[in-house]
């Protein structure tokens, strides 16, 4: 069988787990061969093998920013429900229906992708900051005040080229950019967190656009290690781009939920995301079925995705398991799951469909440039072009 | 049989047709097929694998947007600045390293020459390593030596399209280069002398001799430059691959492949595309009558 995938990690974690599956059923052997192609390309060419008909592989890894193209139309990706449903009880729901289109499931994830703030402990010590004191996000600007006074350096930064803290901002308020209503992108809460982010970076200045555009770039990976920031706000799967790429922030990062911005939000949402699917041109979709299942379904597959990727993962059953339990010493040697169980009944996730690519490329591209860097358009403005532009898609 | 076949292959009437096959039916497969095809999409709401849907103009209504409009800008000025850069320098490259007074000629032509064997993709990596937007980058370092402020240099439209219109400069500076050479090689020896005999200077008889000589090769080398120019897509691709803040590096093929393969609109994509290459044939005839490339016929 063949599998595609656009990141590294995956592609060992997959690895591993065929020659467990190998080891548990020598009757059953299964020889797979991955392709890791980046990001962009893997999907397009995954798009241009389904439509044409031929090329696809098996099984392949498809982020949840694209997911939702390939769910238009007469839907190429093999239905899930029947491995998805007996275990559905022991998983965050929400993670599955991201991937799912009237009721059908087509992907399973990796992770929750639980959003929590990374704070440097060493910078916050220096402002003599208590970070368990940060409640709201009141309270974060008010800390973010001492570490500059203190230490001359920004609480955080904001990704200007992709859509992190917002969309988690807004989500964990219960909004979203689009809802079974429609286009929500510029309602009144989206437009005040927003607002709120513009006045951390240009009035209180405790806030800078994120130097290389977003946290994926190599700029940020160098900025982030030296100890640029004081803290930033991304999902639990950023724990892994932490310890490979920011080996000199070893000890210093604690895990804390989100603040809120009033009472009765919730301290966190899930961002992100990795449906697997097999598709329908692979002449084994029973044998890719329960490769899937064994890979991502299971108890010990959750464990090893937790320990081999360090992803938080969607089976909450095993996040108490003592594997989970154990401190890590990157993360100030404590036990982050504590912090995940604290935040279970928290975790919203965004509303997905077809217009999902389109809304994000529009907030990725146009309303955190012009906002936030450029700021050529008020957040207002900048929101509102940008919903008016989906609607007009919508038809 | 072998009669009849040797008859067939001898036959001045049919002999010609079976030459030429191979290239008829790699046209028609390769080229002819897809362009119809695309038009016929173009019209069309493409649903699944073999399911269509006609539209009427439903897909070039959505082309009145500002995203195209971006690229189209984009485009027709990145096609300008290559312009400006790819015709003069070129020209002057050739002709020195024509002269008979240089030294080190086949060094330089080489070194010239050498980009165009580059990947554009292998090339514009390197382009952006260098220009990245840390103090310590390349570019930056520099800069911050002499005195000036580092640059975010792909968060910026101006600085974006330098790089652009750089990296493709960079790469295609030596193919016309080449064409330039080919050109002053053709030209009389005689015609230079008797100049000189005359008491033309050297920037006369560059003026006079060589510029109007050289025209049919810049006329093609315009042509080409256009057309390259509109259907930019790598020098784009390289540097804003995950996405492009504020449509900056969007160009029309990058608006292509983004409505078609990344959001899987192909009808909308098939547009895009006809309307690339109405605008395309549009600025080269104008260009091509311009310099008088149909008079003959009208005469």
């Amino acid at each position: 069988m063949t599998l595609w995938t656009f990141n590294d990690l995956h592609t060992d974690y997959y690895r591993k787990t065929v020659e467990l599956w190998n080891e548990e059923h020598p009757e059953q052997p299964i020889d797979l061969v991955i392709d890791t192609y980046p990001n962009n390309e893997m999907h397009t060419k995954l798009l241009i093998a389904l439509q044409s008909g031929v090329g696809a592989p098996d099984i392949a890894d498809i982020n949840i920013n694209f997911f939702h193209n390939f769910l238009k139309g007469d839907i190429q990706l093999v239905e899930l429900n029947d491995i998805i449903e007996p275990e559905l009880s022991q998983f965050v729901k929400s993670r599955f229906d991201i991937y799912s289109k009237d009721g059908k499931y087509y992907g399973i994830g990796f992770h929750v992708g639980a959003t929590v703030v990374y704070y440097n402990k060493e910078i916050m010590d220096q402002a003599g900051v208590d970070i368990e004191s940060i409640k709201t996000w009141d309270d974060y600007i008010e800390a973010g005040k001492k570490v500059l006074a203190a230490t001359g350096k920004p609480m955080t930064a904001f990704e200007i080229t992709n859509q992190r803290p917002f969309w988690p901002m807004i989500v964990q308020r219960g909004s979203d950019y689009l809802s079974e209503e429609g286009v929500i992108l510029d309602n009144e809460t989206n437009i005040e967190v927003l607002q709120a982010m513009y006045d951390m970076i240009y009035e209180h200045e405790i806030a800078i656009p994120m130097p290389g555009g977003n946290t994926g770039s190599e700029e940020f990976f160098a900025f982030m290690n030296n100890g640029g920031i004081a803290s930033l706000i991304m999902p639990m799967w950023y724990m892994g781009r932490f310890t490979s790429y920011m080996p000199d922030l070893e000890g210093k990062i604690l895990i804390r939920p989100m603040p809120v911005w009033e009472e009765g939000d919730f301290r966190s949402a899930g961002m992100g995301g990795t449906g697997t699917s097999i598709t329908k041109q692979s002449e084994h979709i029973d044998l890719a079925k329960q490769f899937l299942a064994y890979a991502k379904l299971t108890k010990e597959a959750n464990i090893r995705i937790w320990q081999e990727l360090q992803f938080d993962p969607i089976r909450w059953d095993v996040w108490d398991a003592p594997e989970l339990q154990e401190p890590l010493e990157y993360f100030g040697n404590e036990v982050v799951f504590n912090t995940l169980l604290e935040l279970k009944d928290e975790i919203a996730s965004p509303y997905y469909n077809e217009l999902s690519s389109a809304a994000q490329d529009l907030v990725m591209n146009d309303v955190m440039f012009k906002a936030l860097s450029e700021r050529i358009a008020t957040p207002e403005e900048a929101l509102r072009e940008a919903a008016d532009e989906l609607r007009s898609q919508q038809e | 049989m072998v009669k009849a076949l040797r008859s067939l292959l001898y036959s001045e009437k049919v002999a010609p047709y079976i030459f030429v096959s191979p290239f008829i039916v790699a046209f028609v497969v390769f080229f002819l097929y897809p362009t119809i095809n695309t038009f016929v999409m173009s019209f069309q709401e493409i649903v699944g694998l073999d399911s269509a849907r006609f539209v009427g103009l439903e897909n070039y209504k959505k082309l009145f947007n500002v995203h195209f409009y971006n690229a189209l800008k984009t485009n027709t000025l990145y096609t300008l600045f290559t312009l400006l850069l790819l015709i003069p320098i070129p020209i002057l490259f050739a002709v020195f390293l024509n002269s008979a007074f240089v030294k080190g000629k086949t060094f330089f032509r080489t070194s010239i020459f050498i980009p165009a064997l580059t990947s554009v993709i292998v090339a514009g990596v390197c382009f952006r390593l260098m220009f990245g937007e840390l103090d310590t980058a390349l570019v930056n370092s520099l800069l911050i030596k002499i005195g000036l402020p580092p640059q975010k240099w792909l968060l910026g439209y101006w600085t974006g399209m330098l790089l652009m219109v750089l990296l493709h400069f960079w790469k295609t500076a030596g193919i016309f280069m080449v064409y330039y050479l080919a050109g002053l090689q053709s030209i009389p020896h005689e015609l230079y002398e008797s100049a000189q005999i005359d008491g033309a200077g050297a920037v006369q008889r560059l003026w006079y001799i060589t510029l109007p000589l050289l025209k049919p090769i810049v006329i093609y080398t315009l042509t080409i430059a256009i057309f390259e120019g509109y259907r930019m897509f790598g020098e784009s691709y390289v540097f804003w691959n995950e996405g492009m803040p504020g449509d900056i590096g969007l160009t029309i093929v990058r608006y292509i492949y983004q409505q078609a393969f990344q959001r899987n609109d192909m009808g909308f994509g098939s547009a895009i595309g006809i309307a690339l290459l109405c605008l395309v044939m549009i600025v080269n005839l104008i260009q091509l009558r311009f310099f008088g490339m149909f008079k003959k016929e009208r005469d």
